[in-house]
This record gives structure tokens, sequence and C-alpha cells, in this order.
């Protein structure tokens, strides 16, 4: 149990049977497990932050909250409510999976190179070793892929793990349309690479 | 109670992300590019066993289907999974993985979150002028391949058990993460 706590990298079925687990646990004491949202609720609680009339209290909201963008007043106000009030069970979900990363690495037996936590092995070998360009890709990749998960309703975790553990058909539709995509571009990224 | 929930909760996601590698964006772009599947494996086994358990559970009267969230089909889903996939690919990281490297110490993945804020940010913006558009049209709501029992939600299956349904996708799920070489 301790080697299992300390390894640095669990076998695949070791980590299906664990990632099982987790998301049978979330949704049989709370909910499917979701994460892209929690990147709109934080941008309207730095929007609230600087303009205090991006979401309001209102009765006649079925959440109690509205807000004159359209996107944070859909379902009756639900992401406007949960700007106003952020401790709510989605967005500590999401700040204590980043705890959850830094305990694992800490407690990770035999450390990366300082260079490798910057630029991946197979980034580095084709495209160098610069962390400015590096930075760069994450970025442009980061917003791509933020975009993407609001525009799909979902990301990885909320589409395609919790969807297709309900047998969701959009969790079929999101995986499809995310493989397509990212197989031929890494492979074309990535030629040549061993 | 909610909330010490999602603290248990999110540490045992990210932890477990971590661990098995979906935080390594050397390990994802390799997934990518049809080198490496242990992670693909290991997601199909995750996906196999919690839905056969959920619909176990389901049908014994343990999990109520009021627990259950589908996501609706629409063109956006397709299209939104394609312009993640592009991001995925780009960066190797995910929404949650993306996260979960930062807690891990990644200077890369603090840039991804930045992109992914500013993404989102465009997204809230566009919203109001995008949703009336194709990108919006219905592709089957709310639907399922299994029964759920709830009745929020559609099921292509409606005549046929869940649990038999659910049971069959979640044993070939499995079967395929079994038979997939750990590396090519």
């Amino acid at each position: 149990m301790k080697n299992f706590i300390y390894q640095s990298q669990w076998g695949w079925l070791s980590s299906g049977v664990s990632l099982g687990i987790v998301f049978l646990l979330t949704v049989a004491l709370v909910k499917p497990i979701g994460v892209s949202t929690q990147f709109v609720i934080l941008d309207g609680i730095v929007w609230n932050f600087f303009s205090d009339q991006i979401v309001a209290d209102d009765k006649n909201a079925k959440s109690g909250y509205s807000s004159p963008n359209a996107y944070l007043n859909k379902s009756g106000g639900k992401y406007a409510k949960n700007v106003a009030n952020p401790l709510n069970y989605s967005f500590i979900f999401v700040l204590a999976m980043i705890a959850g990363g830094f305990i694992a690495r800490r407690l990770q037996s035999g450390n990366e190179s300082k260079d490798k936590s910057i630029v991946p092995k197979i980034w580095g070998d084709r495209y160098g070793h610069s962390p400015s360009k590096r930075y760069l890709a994450t970025f442009v990749g980061g917003f791509l892929a933020l975009f993407g998960a609001r525009l799909a309703g979902g990301c990885t975790s909320g589409h395609m793990m919790s969807g297709m553990m309900q047998t969701s058909l959009s969790g079929y539709l999101f995986a499809l349309g995310t493989f397509a995509v990212a197989v031929p571009v890494a492979i074309l990224m990535y030629k040549g690479e061993k | 109670m909610n909330i010490v929930l999602a603290i248990i909760l999110g540490l045992l996601f990210g932890f477990t992300l971590q661990k098995i590698g979906a935080a390594n964006p050397q390990k994802i772009i390799n997934m990518l590019r049809l080198k490496d599947f242990h992670l693909m494996k290991a997601i199909l086994l995750g996906i196999g066993i919690s839905s056969l358990l959920l619909f176990v559970l389901i049908n014994i009267g343990v999990v109520g289907s009021s627990n259950l969230s589908v996501k609706a089909s629409y063109a956006g889903v397709i299209i939104g999974g394609a312009i993640l996939g592009l991001g995925w690919a780009i960066a190797g990281f995910c929404p949650g993985t993306g996260i979960v490297a930062a807690g891990a110490g990644r200077k890369d993945a603090l840039f991804f979150i930045l992109g992914g804020l500013l993404g989102a940010f465009v997204f809230t913006l566009l919203y109001a002028s995008l949703k009336a558009t194709f990108l919006f049209a219905d592709l089957g709501g709310k639907a399922t391949i299994a029964a759920t029992g709830n009745e929020k939600f559609v099921t292509l299956f409606p005549s046929m058990p869940g649990i038999a349904i659910a049971g069959g996708v979640a044993i070939i799920l499995i079967g395929i993460a079994w038979m997939l070489p750990e590396k090519k």
C-alpha cells in the first residue's frame, strides 16, 4: 500500500480501477465529475470583482440570481448563482483537484528534471527547449481546449468519462469529435519522433 | 457536508489523475500519436468499471438515478469536442489534467490555465450571438443508450433493461482495454 502511494506511475490496471472507483464514488455520493464549467465561474468571479453589476439577486430567476450576460444567465441563472457563491461543491472540487495533484507529486519517488516540468521531452526534441515557445503553445492550447469545452458543454471529464459512464449519447459524440482531430494533429505535429 | 465531500473527492480525483500519468503531457501526446496506450487502457477500463457498477447500484436501489446528470446532444458537442481536441494535441493537457498538472508543479500548465480562462471568457461573451446558430442544433437531447430510470432523460433502447445494455457496453469497453497493446 505504501509503495502504491509513493509510486510515480501506476500500471494501467490499477490506474483504470482507481479511476473507475473515483468516478463511481462521486456519482454515488453527489453527482458526476465536471471541470470546465469552473473556468467560467472563475472568470465570472474576476469579472464581478471589476464590475459589480455582472451578477445580481433576482427573485424571479430559478436560481435566485441573474446576469446581463446571456451565458451566465443560462438555465435560470445557474452560473450567476455560483459566481455569487464560489463556496459551492463544483468550484471547491476543482480547487481540491489542484491540491490532489500537488500531494501526489510531493509523495512521488524520484524527481523529474526541472526542464521536463516545463518542456515535455517529445516537445523539446521536436520544437526545442525554449520555455517561452512552450508557454505560448500551452496558452493557445488552453484557449482552444476551454473554448471548445464550453461550446460542447463539457470536457474530457464531464463528457467523455462521466458521460460514457452514464451511457450518454453526448459522451460518444464528444469523444468522436475530440479524437477525430486530436489524433491526426498529434501525429502530424510529432512526425518522425520516436 | 457537500463542501467536505468536494474537498475529499476533488483531492482523490486530482491525486488519481497525477498517478495514472494523465497530467503528464508526454504521455498524453504519445497516446494521441497512438504510440502509448497505457492511458487509453486505463481510461477505457475506468469507464467500463464505473459504468457497470453504477448501473448495478441503480438497479438494486443503492444509488438514485436522480444523481445522474446527462448532457444534451447538439451539433456543438462534436464541433466543440473537435476544437478541444486541437487544443489537447497542441498542449498535451485537457481542462482537468491541466489543473492537476499545475498543482503538481508544471509551469507550462499555468499558461494552459491562463489560456483556458481567456478561451472560456471569450465563449461567455460570444454565447448570446451563437446560441441561435446551427451550433446548438439538437442531435437527440439528453439521451442515453441504456435506460436509467430517470424520466428527464431519453433512452435509445427503451424496451431493453438498462442494466443489460449498460453491462454489455461496459464489457466491450473493458474488453478493448484488455486487448489493446500497451506500447506500439
